[in-house]
């Protein structure tokens, strides 16, 4: 008995043939079981909101940080349009106007607002209150209506990017002058603007309607925006009719063999294939073996056409799968071949998944950067594109770019730009979710 | 615009095809549809198809081949001392004709051979649109009539449309496999260019990664050697991280969405965590940039840590963020696809609904979520955006998540992006740390689909 072996839960067994006892040793190990279980199902509620919150910081940083970008400093000059410095021979020429010295129109207005400025450096400084686009603005004025010649107007002119900072409040005040890029002269001389009325900050329609500039204040996203609308074209006109088709191929047709095997694992592989892979792709195969145009729309829609094709492939193939043979077997009941019955019957029913499979590739390849990066899309573009083959440049490699801009006035252009990127990715996939909800049959 | 107006051209020619085609099926049996093989509208497609197809073939041949081709002639009737330079320059004369030709100024210095060679490229190209015009005519209006010429009453034109589209769609359905093979030949290639200037044993064994050539001989800082290895140790560190906030976040928040969640609570939260998944990772990478990575090299100066500013901690805690509603949308499958049965055998057995998880779905479900964390380390590997914009420059060979690494990702980058040579081992690199992501991801994820689909069959 002694030799006996031990298992460790003797006393246990003891216990629990014990009735007294019994009820306790189940109701305390019952307890631990159900703090257990309630530990667990915190922990799973902790996780959801753990990633929640992440969103919501990310959100709140991006929102935080780009808001005031909408808006823009401008100044308020008196410009005297003198005809001298404008037109001297007063032939009113378009060319002769537009080569005018615009911003010697703007130092001098800058000068009779501030008659104290006398010293070369200071003057200098004061002119740079106000955006190097400035005169352009002038030039547009004058040239919409030549009639302005020789009268004297109030002009609201965009503020230099450092000087919008100090309006928006990013640039501290109390911080050493030698630390800080507006200068103590600098905050003097806006403070009396703003004594005067002669600075406010209006709503910013150069950001949403100029393209790329070394000037934050100047610098706009319709550029990238135009070129993000060429390069979806080409993927979307090339990626859904491609994919579609080879979806009913391979669902549909393919016999059972070898090769469609292949085909398929392959289509599964290619959706996982890093998107920076597409773009090496990209470089070796259109840029140097086709010989197409760097940084042009249409190569960044074709490279990611061949990214995008899995995943409406995929999303194709289970919208097929869904419509019942029962929708076929009445086709061929009434005398329609396979492919009448097809086309006829089986795809305009699984079309409307079909399209929200594409759709969300499309908002994926809206969102990709990596591989337009290959193929020269980053070049720094200031004109707006006007086709296929211009250079151009996209929204995420516009932020990209700006993300990696000294400037302060960039960071909240930066995250400005990412809000237009994300209102148009939830407004494609909120499509997506409705064209679900309004068309996908449930069988 | 020429090829717009040849499409254009095309396309009108190809559909009076089928109208003529439709018409004359009709007229062949006086208006009854019922003595045609096929219905009116397959005749007209039969005859479009005869018109179209060739027509678009004969074009896009020769819209591949124009410029080489017409260039050759061009070179062909240069002195021969310019036909005799070496092949580098005789690819700057060819892109100045090019440029001339499309239209850019002439220079002082352009020399009058090249400006007469550039006005003979645009006469020979105007002469060539003018034959693929001609040429394009005759094709189509040669398959026109034959076209017409071959329709019977008892043609059968559906099985021949019908066949000839499924040719069409099993050739579409190649461009995948075109894609893939696209993808090895040209990265293999260049690999093996680059092989050949710096060995394999000396890439793939080498802990030291600095591509800066020299390009004078004895510079200084530019040694350039090319060893993978620190690459592939920081992109682990990173990855590391990013599995470490994804794995227990996204399996915990998938658990409690399959198996706890109200309905209500369900729809209301999945569609939000969704969004991190749809968030594009240039968002990521500057969230990282501004953000986290300051953040983290604030608290880590409070505490007395010394923070890189592109440290692996804070890449990786981003990554991991961006990587959670992929890990909990695969667990989330994987856990569906476990039978009912065994939950109930379960709580039969008088389980709690956490014991039933982690001692039973979870060990059914196991080979599920490794092959979704698989996949989820081949996404962290592949990343780029986050990584080219938080993370480091430098190859640090290092195991510390609070120093600056760099991934292969942003090496391909930063070699790629920006003037370069195309023949320079820098840029071929690029092109070998390409095979190696490939050559990785591809591995993960064979033998993530190949588990995954086992699983799947277990319980079909």
């Amino acid at each position: 008995m002694t030799n006996a072996p031990t298992f460790g839960c003797e006393k246990w067994i003891l216990n629990i043939m014990n009735p007294k006892l019994r009820k306790n040793i189940i109701a305390a190990r019952l307890k631990k079981r159900y703090v257990k279980e309630r530990a667990f199902r915190f922990m799973g509620l902790a996780a959801v909101f753990s990633a929640l919150i992440m969103l919501a910081i990310l959100f709140s940083s991006i929102i935080g940080n780009g808001y005031s970008a909408f808006q823009q400093t401008f100044v308020r000059l008196e410009i005297v349009f003198d005809k001298n410095g404008i037109d001297p021979k007063g032939e009113g020429l378009r060319e002769a106007l537009s080569r005018a010295n615009y911003g010697g129109l703007v130092k001098k207005s800058l000068s009779k607002a501030f008659p104290d400025v006398k010293k070369r450096g200071d003057k200098k400084a004061l002119y740079k209150i106000v955006s190097p686009g400035a005169a352009f603005e002038l030039r547009k004025i004058v040239l919409a209506d030549p009639g302005i010649i020789g009268t004297t107007r109030d002009v609201w002119l965009p503020a230099d990017d450092d000087i919008d900072m100090l309006m928006k409040g990013y640039i501290n005040r109390e911080v050493a002058e030698s630390e800080r890029r507006v200068k103590d002269r600098e905050i003097g001389w806006i403070d009396e603007l703003i004594a005067r009325g002669a600075i406010e900050k209006r709503f910013n329609t150069t950001f949403f309607t100029s393209g790329d500039s070394r000037e934050p204040e100047l610098s706009g996203i319709w550029g990238a925006a135009v070129g993000s609308i060429y390069t979806m074209l080409v993927t979307l006109l090339l990626s859904f009719p491609i994919g579609v088709i080879t979806a009913v191929y391979i669902e549909e047709f393919a016999p059972k063999n070898r090769f469609t095997d292949i085909i398929e694992v392959n289509i599964n592989n290619l959706a996982a294939v890093p998107s920076i892979v597409f773009g090496l792709l990209g470089l070796a195969l259109f840029l140097n073996f086709f010989g197409l145009p760097r940084s042009a729309p249409l190569v960044g829609g074709l490279v990611l056409t061949l990214m995008t094709l899995p995943t409406i492939i995929i999303s194709s193939r289970v919208a097929l799968q869904s419509v019942p043979p029962s929708i076929r077997d009445a086709a061929f009941g009434v005398g329609a071949s396979k492919m009448q019955s097809i086309i006829h019957h089986v795809l305009p029913l699984a079309l409307p998944g079909m399209m929200t499979g594409a759709i969300i590739g499309l908002s994926r390849a809206l969102g990709e950067t990596a591989p337009l990066l290959m193929i020269g899309m980053v070049a720094f573009i200031v004109d707006i594109p006007g086709g296929f083959f211009d250079p151009a440049t996209v929204l995420p490699v516009q932020i990209y770019l700006w993300a990696d801009s000294p400037e302060r006035a960039f960071v909240e252009r930066t995250s400005a730009a990412i809000m237009v990127l994300l209102a148009f990715l939830i407004l494609m996939n909120g499509f997506a979710v409705w064209l679900r909800n309004r068309f996908e049959i449930r069988w | 615009m020429l090829n717009l107006a040849l499409i254009a051209f095309i396309i009108t020619v190809t559909s009076l095809g089928f109208y003529l085609g439709r018409s004359r099926s009709l007229k062949l049996v006086e208006g009854r549809v019922r003595e045609l093989h096929s219905m009116p509208g397959y005749y007209g497609l039969y005859v479009a198809m005869w018109c179209g197809i060739p027509a678009l073939v004969i074009s896009g041949l020769w819209l591949v081949f124009d410029q080489t081709v017409i260039m050759k002639l061009v070179l062909a009737n240069l002195s021969p001392e310019t036909r005799g330079l070496s092949a580098d320059q005789l690819a700057l004369v060819v892109n100045e004709i090019g440029n001339l030709a499309s239209g850019s100024m002439a220079s002082k210095e352009t020399g009058r051979a090249i400006v007469e060679a550039a006005a003979h490229f645009n006469r020979l190209r105007s002469v060539g649109y003018a034959s693929l015009f001609s040429v394009v005519l005759c094709a189509m209006l040669a398959g026109l009539c034959l076209a017409l010429r071959m329709i019977t009453p008892r043609l059968r034109t559906r099985n021949k449309v019908e066949s000839s589209a499924k040719l069409l769609m099993a050739l579409c359905s190649t461009i995948a496999v075109f894609t893939t093979i696209g993808i090895v030949l040209s990265v293999i290639f260049e690999a093996i260019r680059f092989f050949k200037l710096i060995s394999v044993g000396d890439f793939l064994f080498g802990l030291k990664w600095s591509p800066q050539m020299a390009i004078r001989p004895g510079q200084v800082g530019a040694s350039g050697s090319f060893g993978v290895i620190p690459l592939l140790a920081g992109t682990a560190l990173i990855s590391f991280v990013a599995m470490l906030v994804a794995v227990p976040v996204g399996l915990m928040s998938a658990i409690y969405m399959s198996e706890y969640a109200a309905p209500r609570f369900r729809a209301v939260v999945k569609p939000m965590l969704e969004i991190l998944a749809g968030i594009p990772t240039v968002v990521y990478g500057f969230f990282a940039a501004l953000v986290v990575a300051p953040f983290i090299k604030e608290k880590g100066a409070l505490i007395g840590l010394a923070v890189d500013s592109g440290s692996a901690l804070a890449v990786g805690i981003v990554m991991g963020i961006m990587i959670i509603p992929f890990v909990s949308s695969l667990t989330d499958d994987v856990l569906n696809a476990v039978p009912q049965s065994l939950r109930d055998g379960s709580y039969g057995l008088g389980a709690t609904q956490s014991e039933t998880i982690v001692r039973v779905l979870l060990q059914a479900a196991l080979p599920g979520i490794v092959a979704s964390i698989l996949l989820a380390v081949s996404r962290a590997i592949g990343e780029t955006m986050i990584v080219v914009m938080a993370a480091g420059m430098t190859a640090n060979l290092t195991a510390n998540p609070l120093d600056s690494v760099t991934t292969v990702t942003v090496q391909i980058v930063t070699l790629l992006v920006g003037d370069q040579e195309f023949d320079s081992a820098k840029t071929l690199a690029a092109f070998a740390l390409g095979l190696v992501l490939f050559v990785m991801t591809l591995f993960l994820n064979v033998i993530a689909l190949y588990v995954v689909r086992k699983y799947r069959q277990q319980y079909d």
